[in-house]
């Protein structure tokens, strides 16, 4: 079976477990903000690929890469650059 | 196990395997005892966790199939062969086995009804594990919400929970379901005999002037069909609710 790049494509809910991990609450309510279009998804909305070695999530209107997250060794990488703002209940 | 769900910091817990379910040749439910289990809402999934004699250590996340009233959680897994984690769930866990999860996870494709709008569900394969839950969820609340799945499996046999959909369809209390199938039908098959199309889709939904909820559920390029169509048909973007799956599970 070949795989295409679009397969490989998830959504925000598989990421839900990490985020969770990261933030000790429920992510995929939060809604954010892309630091490329301002256009604002729920975080269960945004395109996920777990296919590097790490989540790379990008906003699903303009493609901008807006999340990376890395976890090895007892860390986590997080980088939230392409995001300008990420709204969750407190 | 109605209780909602508590957020803070997930910690893994130990389930125990009270039964074990074989839904089709490829596809297994487990249903667990999780003594700290604190309740869960339809379409949330937990994660599990494998570790080997060396240490190793795979983790894969499972929609829960179980609706939140259930006394047990299960979890439906579908074999996939080059996969780490579902062979062993799939064919070689035995009752009484114990097995590491946490959870509940997410809460943005979650159904929690008390809701009027009706509801259509849309699955492909094992995509309708959580739209079990939800369904479910809508048959022990008691709840008459009219509701519509529209399934996709390749053939006869690897439909998942036929006979239950069977059943709760036939209880007139608003529930319908149709089901297509992609690559084999049986003789004198009376449903959809092709993937699910945009012509499909406007048979089975309900009109976008009831504003319906919709879930979509499946492998990514299924979804992201379905979703488009039902867009381009009128409704609201926002009422459409999606979650993919891919080859990276397993």
């Amino acid at each position: 079976m070949t795989v295409q790049q679009s397969d490989l494509k998830l959504d925000g809910n598989a990421i839900a477990g990490l985020l969770r991990e990261i933030f000790t609450m429920e992510m995929t309510t939060a809604e954010s903000t892309c630091a490329g279009c301002h256009k604002v998804h729920a975080v269960g909305q945004v395109e996920v690929y777990m296919n590097a070695p790490g989540a790379v999530v990008r906003c699903p209107a303009c493609g901008q890469v807006q999340m990376r997250i890395v976890k090895g060794g007892g860390r986590y990488w997080l980088d939230l650059s392409g995001i300008r703002c990420l709204e969750f209940s407190a | 196990m109605a209780r909602a769900a508590v957020l803070g910091r997930l910690n893994w817990q130990l389930g125990s395997v009270a039964e074990l379910v074989q839904e089709t040749p490829r596809v297994a439910s487990l249903v667990l005892d999780v003594p700290e289990w604190q309740g869960h809402l339809a379409g949330q999934h937990v994660d599990v966790r494998l570790t080997a004699d060396d240490g190793y250590q795979a983790e894969r996340s499972y929609s829960i199939a179980s609706a939140p009233e259930d006394q047990r959680l299960a979890i439906t897994v579908e074999r996939l062969d080059d996969g780490e984690v579902s062979p062993y769930l799939v064919g070689e866990v035995r009752k009484s086995d114990k097995i590491e999860l946490r959870g509940p996870i997410g809460g943005y494709f979650v159904w929690k009804g008390g809701d009027d709008r009706p509801l259509l569900l849309v699955a492909g394969g094992s995509g309708v594990v959580p739209l079990m839950a939800m369904i479910r969820h809508r048959s022990a609340s008691k709840s008459t919400t009219p509701t519509t799945l529209l399934y996709s499996s390749r053939s006869e046999d690897d439909i998942i929970y036929k006979a239950e959909l069977d059943a709760l369809s036939a209880a007139g209390d608003g529930l319908t379901v149709a089901h297509c199938l992609t690559r084999m039908q049986p003789p004198g098959w009376r449903g959809y005999s092709r993937r699910i199309d945009r012509a499909m889709l406007e048979e089975v939904a309900w009109p976008k002037q009831q504003n319906p909820i919709i879930f979509v559920c499946g492998p990514t390029p299924m979804v992201e069909g379905v979703a488009g169509h039902l867009v381009d048909m009128g409704f609201d973007p926002a009422s459409i609710k999606t979650e993919r799956f891919g080859p990276t599970g397993g």
